[in-house]
């Protein structure tokens, strides 16, 4: 039930049955190991051709109670997996590119949440901190390579923004980084999801660092924010994060655009603070087709930028000599 | 739609200590819910917790600068209205009737010299449960320095937002809970899955309400509150014609990433709204420690 908030087991289950049920497209891949020493897996989803692809990433569940962030996830996969059936455009992208989706990155922290209702706002990862310090967590989402420890962090280990020991310190964020950084070249967009706030975020999380294609970011982030109100008339706020929200540092986002990935963004999904991290289950199915309708915008942008030339040309070719031959036909049926 | 001009002067206690003094002075217009703060108002920190985040580096270029005309979706603006919020519930909520921030239009800042910094802002306001939207201006005032301030309005009237009629909901809501055999007590509302059973929504629309009593003390330009939850409900037995609530509310700090624990005591009546009276924070969970004898 993809309109339901499932705990962890159930979420491997179903990773494992969707590998089952679309052998020729869907493969598990682990990556990395998480400070409980969970694995960390993601489902690679496209049509094999034997060769080396261009690639779109997506994690879900870096902060353990953004509950609607995995359920958006697995919706993702569903609609993919459903779309390539049917819809050419999507066909078309599954045979040029893979999608790496991860649907709970924080493997320890998500499982936390689900332990009783005093655990279910619990945000960091689970491991412990130093000797000196009392409180458990870092914060997955500080420790990235990006600026680290440079602001929007805490340096106490029992705040919700504790960046960690160093950077890359954590399990979770060290498997990105290893798997994302040694493909690097291959991913045209890095799509983080979290909740909420109803955001699109764009790099840096430094005010005073400016991304190279800021412009283009905002453009296809605010064409994105438009396919989003159009499915349920939320409005989504596009921005770099000191702009919008706050500055911060070391987030996997920014690490993503350093590293050269042209297209990346968080996207804080519903609400707007009136229920928070705990929205109602009746909410995730609209949540999610928005969401889905915004991230399309972006992986068919990026993949079109990627794959345009010759095949639009051919497309719009075919089109108007199409269309030449319906008009004309239909002047001869029209006038005689 | 009328446009309705609301002054908020807004005190923000900053690097509280001590129990400090926070005084509404009512309005001369009370026709509508006298929400309030009785004029004394025991604030005891048991943790001495400071909530504003320590930011290493500069703050964004926008904050220094956020004087003159803002961008309305920018955090400056956002979080200024937020604080509109918080006053229109303290002021104007109740368990039928609550106010939610839909979106900023314009928004200007400027440095009042000796006193702080006043946003002039014109939002949309919604009023959740009857879903009606009012466009309205409003002026928030940070203060700054050592001062503690006081929260002063002057507001029109407030017919469109207000129009909806709760009146007869709270009475039946007011005499059930006043006649119960058993007190009421409730849990986690909403719960991990975001479900509020319908007969207890309208407890957690007054956690809403009384939280925002605390959310609106303790705003500042470096935060944004929220409700995320009411943990516990417990019904106290009726004084005065007042239902008595004591209630344990978790806040989510936007900027910290903070969940904090309050606990309030206040009363409720159709006639004389929500009344704080005492709200104290309550210690960082323990379960985030480790437990002794680790390592």
């Amino acid at each position: 039930d993809y309109y339901k908030y499932h705990p962890m087991p159930e979420i491997s289950n179903w990773m494992v049955q969707m590998a089952k049920d679309h052998p020729d497209v869907v493969s598990i891949v682990e990556y990395g190991q998480t400070y409980e020493k969970r694995v960390i897996k993601l489902l690679k989803i496209g049509v094999n051709t034997g060769e080396k692809k261009k690639a779109i990433w997506m994690d879900c569940g870096i902060h353990a109670r953004e509950w609607i962030a995995p359920a958006f996830c697995q919706y993702f996969v569903r609609q993919i997996l459903e779309a390539y059936k049917t819809d050419s455009k999507m066909g078309e992208m599954m045979k040029n590119i893979d999608f790496y989706v991860t649907p709970v990155l924080n493997v320890d922290g998500y499982i936390y949440s689900w332990t009783n209702e005093t655990t279910r706002l619990w945000r960091k990862n689970r491991s412990p901190g130093t000797s000196s310090c009392n409180c458990y967590g870092t914060d997955l989402n500080r420790n990235f390579n990006a600026n680290w420890g440079t602001i929007g962090v805490e340096s106490d280990c029992c705040s919700n923004i504790y960046c960690g020991t160093q950077a890359v310190s954590e399990p979770e964020a060290q498997a990105v980084t290893y798997f994302v950084g040694s493909r690097r070249e291959d991913f045209l967009c890095f799509l983080t999801i979290h909740s909420y706030g109803q955001l699109l975020l764009v790099p840096y999380g430094h005010p005073n660092s400016t991304a190279p294609n800021y412009k283009e970011l905002m453009d296809v982030g605010l064409a994105a924010a438009d396919a989003i109100r159009k499915v349920h008339g939320k409005s989504y706020t596009v921005g770099t994060s000191p702009a919008v929200l706050y500055p911060n540092s070391g987030s996997s986002r920014d690490w993503a655009r350093m590293q050269g990935i042209p297209l990346a963004y968080t996207f804080e999904l519903r609400d707007d603070g009136t229920f928070g991290f705990e929205l109602p289950e009746d909410q995730i199915k609209p949540t999610c087709e928005e969401a889905y309708s915004g991230a399309l915008h972006i992986i068919t942008y990026a993949h079109d930028k990627a794959f345009n030339g010759a095949v639009a040309t051919a497309t719009a070719l075919v089109f108007s000599l199409g269309f030449k031959l319906v008009s004309e036909t239909a002047f001869i049926l029209i006038c005689c | 739609m009328m446009s309705v001009r609301i002054i908020v002067v807004l005190a923000v206690l900053t690097g509280v200590t001590g129990s400090p003094n926070v005084m509404i002075k009512p309005e001369a217009d009370m026709s509508a819910h006298p929400n309030s703060v009785p004029e004394t108002v025991e604030e005891t920190e048991i943790f001495g917790q400071q909530n504003v985040p320590v930011l290493v580096g500069e703050e964004a270029e926008e904050d220094v600068m956020a004087t003159g005309e803002l961008n309305p979706n920018h955090y400056p603006a956002q979080r200024a209205a937020k604080v509109v919020q918080h006053y229109l519930n303290t002021r104007y909520g109740s368990p039928y009737r609550l106010f939610g921030l839909q979106r900023v239009n314009s928004g200007n800042a400027e440095d009042v010299a000796d006193s702080g910094r006043k946003y002039q802002l014109e939002v949309t306001v919604q009023e959740i449960i009857g879903n009606t939207t009012e466009k309205c201006s409003a002026e928030v005032l940070f203060p700054r320095g050592e001062r503690q301030g006081s929260a002063q309005v002057q507001a029109s009237s407030w017919e469109e937002l207000l129009k909806n009629d709760t009146e007869a909901q709270e009475e039946a809501l007011y005499q059930e809970y006043k006649m119960n055999q058993s007190l009421v007590t409730a849990q986690n509302l909403p719960d991990s899955y975001g479900h509020i059973e319908p007969d207890m929504k309208p407890l957690w629309h007054l956690g809403f309400v009384a939280s925002s009593f605390v959310m609106l003390n303790e705003s500042t330009e470096n935060t944004l509150y929220n409700m995320a939850q009411v943990a516990n409900v417990t019904q106290l037995p009726t004084e005065n014609d007042q239902l008595k609530f004591d209630y344990h509310i978790l806040l989510h700090e936007m900027v910290s990433q903070e969940i904090i624990h309050w606990k309030l005591l206040f009363t409720w009546s159709p006639p004389e709204g929500v009344k704080v009276l005492q709200m104290e924070q309550l210690p960082h969970c323990h379960h985030c420690e480790k437990p002794p004898n680790t390592n």
